[in-house]
């Protein structure tokens, strides 16, 4: 009997777990969908800086422009920007990126990570507390940008970042993020953001439109360079947020579906045990009458 | 003329105006229709926009980049409030 009612209690409460999942599910569905409306609204500001940037290059034709943010050097300092998140319970979302960022300390930068100049910038709880329990440098942590997602705030980061590769105190700069290409399915990207590679290719658009240029083409150029990288920036943090609750919603999809499957197999299990039980009775209750007759 | 005032945010405003005042970094400039085509940084300031119905329009930018060609303009800007 103690058997039956173990097996009711287990039935009830993986009854509640899977409510809970089951929710979860349909929360990151909505924020996914918010998330995605947020890309498709970039869209059309990135495309159109994109189509004058290639614009002006052409009307430059061969003549360099000076740009801080292409400057090479022997990669001294480097920092790695890990994109995770701030709530766990998305699989492999975070330990992916951490993963990622163990094997380039690994095989890319083996040498500065010995000479103690790779620095960790985390967004995202989650990837700054793994990071920070295997012992690296995390130069700075931009947890809360991921509770209110705009691209202003996003910007001010790449802007803190930009001036410091400018200044000379970076010479490196990687994103490790995640990519969404369905929701379930994530590609781990890394992405080197700076220093940028030079000059955009030309692509071979027909001739360049008569455009007046003001003040002119060069410096609308250098103007326009740290407006693109904000925009890579914000799009790959932007991507990873979408990522994230795709990753999370096939997680709690799963959860659900093994919390139904667990509910039918203890179910079955239950009504064994009852007929047994109750098998048992009859059984007790006939010998007895028997007894009683002899 | 129709203009599309854009960040990466949102789409602030969409629609045919009759002119606009722009801070350009050379300092601030007026277009109407039929206006040469432009490509131009703009500072931080204030955009007049004067739509169809000669209406005023206000928008405050944090600078950015306006385009203007064949009666078409598109305002990038960062910020716009």
């Amino acid at each position: 009997m103690a058997n039956l009612k173990a097996i009711r209690i287990r039935i009830a409460s993986v009854k509640s777990t899977r409510q809970i999942t089951s929710a979860m599910k349909m929360v990151s569905a909505a924020k996914l969908r918010k998330a995605q409306d947020k890309i498709v609204r970039l869209r059309p500001y990135a495309n159109k800086l994109h189509e004058i940037l290639v614009n002006l290059s052409q009307s430059l034709a061969d003549a360099e422009v000076e740009n801080v943010f292409a400057r090479k050097s022997a990669p001294g300092k480097i920092l790695i920007v890990a994109v995770t998140s701030n709530r766990g319970l998305c699989g492999a979302f975070n330990a992916n990126i951490v993963k990622e960022a163990k094997r380039l300390l690994a095989d890319k930068y083996y040498d500065q990570y010995m000479s103690g100049n790779v620095y960790f910038l985390a967004i995202g709880k989650k990837g700054h507390d793994l990071l920070r329990k295997q012992g690296l440098k995390i130069a700075s942590e931009y947890n809360a940008l991921l509770n209110d997602l705009t691209f202003e705030k996003t910007a001010e980061i790449a802007g803190k970042i930009m001036a410091d590769f400018a200044r000379g105190d970076l010479d490196r700069v990687e994103i490790i993020y995640n990519h969404f290409k369905n929701a379930a399915v994530q590609i781990l990207t890394t992405e080197e953001f700076l220093p940028v590679e030079t000059a955009p290719a030309a692509g071979k658009q027909g001739p360049p439109a008569d455009y007046i240029y003001e003040p002119d083409s060069e410096s609308i150029m250098k103007e326009l360079i740290p407006t693109s990288l904000k925009i890579q920036f914000y799009k790959a943090v932007l991507d990873s947020y979408v990522a994230e609750n795709g990753a999370r919603m096939t997680a709690m999809h799963k959860a659900t579906d093994n919390a139904t499957q667990m509910i039918r197999d203890l179910t079955l299990q239950y009504n064994k045990a009852r007929q047994a039980s109750i098998t048992n009775q009859i059984l007790e209750v006939v010998s007895g009458a028997e007894a009683l007759k002899g | 003329m129709k203009i599309e005032i854009l960040t990466p945010d949102s789409k602030v405003y969409e629609g045919e105006i009759e002119s606009i005042r722009v801070p350009g970094q050379k300092g601030s400039f007026q277009v109407l229709k039929d206006h040469a085509p432009i490509i131009s940084t703009l500072d931080k300031g204030m955009v007049r926009i004067i739509d169809e119905a000669g209406k005023e329009l206000i928008y405050e930018i944090d600078g950015g980049v306006i385009e203007v060609k064949a009666n078409k303009i598109i305002l990038l800007s960062e910020s716009v409030k």
